[in-house]
């Protein structure tokens, strides 16, 4: 750490450690070192506990010290992410703990700010803030992270969390009036569908400035004063913003495979012989083969290829790899198989993974609930008849 | 997003001219930059790249602007199909 303060006096037994009571703008250290040159027995001790650590509390590692201000200490947070924040930011894209995944609201700092600084506010969902904290790196200024109970900002105002209420609150609240001296919030724009410019200004008497859509456009949102390019108020959704959602589709589904494999096995055991576990086996991996395809074509595939499939409707864009897919189980299991078993697999893919293409809606930045109802109102029909028959076509083909 | 194109003609999007004042806000906050300024009138320009997220109406300080806002999410509208308006939670369903 740069900016730390060595003490005076070498050894912390009896020495004053204490924080130095001097009023000082300056971020305070977090740690005082002690020397390491006067080790009698095994490695040398760490540094001694900071004077901001308090019993039942921890230092979160993005904390690099604490900026005194009217209203107390303000951490400072680093602007670069280190290994714990990638850590969590890849436990957080698998779907693990992901509603946990948030850091305490309240007012943070970057850099050396003082009453003239610059607010943005964010979520604290620690995604949020961590895409924010990294591109500041050039800036002296304030995060106000208010309370979106761990969701992201677009889909936090999307539920009424990121709204005027809690901006409001969290003015009042982090007692913003006797930290800076000006009255502007900088916004992200895609709090706007929760946030109400005009009724934040009539409630709290600040200004809200729209900053741009995406975090690394806030330096150059800062350096023009506020204007900002075209593009920069536009949602993108390119091939590496939609591969990241992949695994927490794929979280969804354990819950609902608990259910369907023993149906799976037993529904493919049936036959002639009433029932059979050579056939429930055999023919049950099968099914499965069919069930795991549809997921891939649906919930990996669909996505990735989204703008590339040539229909609009996601139900569509699903059956349309799916049978592609399910024209690939059918391949496979081709030799073992009558033509009414394959067709059924190929239904089978093909159902699951329109449902699941349909469901990858929520997930993307330009579906209007309107046009996702009307699509609904067609596609789920369907695919509950599809997969019925292909499921009546299977188990009828073990009677031939 | 110009490849990214939903369903056509389905949005609930609409803009009252009259009571326009022309501050610009809606097309600030549009994600999709459905709006735009023209002299002292905002306009659709693109009524199809519509999401109906809301941001538009909600930030209008003289409510020209009129839109259903929901989520585009399936799971979502299932729960509301099942539960009635006020069940459906995308917390449980975690759509997004």
């Amino acid at each position: 750490m740069a900016d730390l303060i060595h003490p005076k006096n070498g050894c912390c037994s009896g020495g004053d450690c204490s924080n130095s009571t001097e009023e000082d703008s300056r971020p305070q250290p977090l740690f005082v070192d002690i020397p390491s040159n006067e080790v009698c027995c095994g490695s040398a001790p760490g540094p001694q506990s900071s004077p901001y650590e308090k019993p039942g509390y921890k230092l979160l590692p993005f904390v690099e010290g604490f900026i005194d201000t009217p209203v107390g200490p303000v951490p400072k947070v680093k602007t670069h992410l280190e290994r714990t924040d990638f850590l969590g930011t890849i436990i957080a894209r698998l779907g693990i703990g992901r509603d946990q995944h948030k850091i305490a609201p309240g007012l943070y700092g970057v850099g050396n700010p003082g009453h003239d600084s610059p607010v943005l506010v964010t979520a604290n969902y620690k995604l949020s803030f961590d895409a924010l904290r990294r591109e500041m790196a050039s800036l002296d200024a304030w995060i106000l992270v208010i309370d979106t109970r761990g969701i992201n900002v677009w889909c936090a105002a999307g539920k009424a969390l990121f709204s005027t209420g809690e901006v409001v609150r969290c003015i009042d609240h982090y007692m913003l009036k006797n930290v800076v001296r000006h009255n502007q919030l900088i916004l992200p724009q895609l709090a706007a569908n929760g946030v109400s410019a005009h009724q934040l200004k009539k409630e709290s008497g600040f200004r809200v400035l729209w900053g741009p859509v995406r975090a690394k456009d806030i330096q150059h949102f800062i350096d023009r004063k506020s204007n900002v390019d075209k593009s920069m108020r536009r949602v993108t959704f390119s091939l590496g913003e939609r591969i990241v959602l992949i695994p927490v589709e794929l979280s969804h589904l354990p819950k609902p495979t608990m259910w369907l494999l023993p149906a799976i096995f037993l529904l493919s055991g049936v036959g002639t012989n009433f029932f059979s576990l050579n056939d429930a086996f055999y023919r049950g991996l099968m099914l499965l083969t069919a069930y795991a395809a549809g997921i891939l074509a649906g919930a990996v595939a669909a996505p990735a290829l989204l703008p590339w499939i040539p229909v609009r409707a996601f139900a569509l864009k699903g059956m349309l790899t799916g049978i592609a897919t399910g024209f690939v189980v059918a391949a496979i299991y081709y030799s073992r198989l009558i033509w009414a078993e394959a067709l059924a697999l190929l239904l089978v893919t093909m159902a699951i993974s329109s449902y699941l293409a349909m469901n990858f809606t929520g997930s993307t930045p330009f579906t209007s609930p309107s046009g996702v109802e009307k699509e609904m109102r067609k596609a789920i029909p369907l695919q509950v008849a599809v997969a019925l028959i292909a499921l009546v076509v299977w188990v009828g083909a073990a009677f031939k | 997003m110009e490849n990214f194109r939903y369903l056509p003609d389905v949005t609930t999007l609409q803009l009252d001219i009259e009571a326009c004042v022309g501050c610009g806000m809606c097309e600030s906050v549009c994600p999709h930059t459905v709006f735009q300024l023209r002299g002292k009138k905002a306009e659709i320009e693109d009524l199809n790249g519509c999401m109906e997220c809301g941001a538009c109406a909600l930030n209008c300080p003289t409510s020209a602007i009129r839109v259903t806002p929901g989520v585009g999410c399936a799971s979502y509208i299932i729960q509301t199909w099942i539960k009635g308006k006020r069940g459906g939670s995308c917390s449980e369903v975690k759509c997004c």
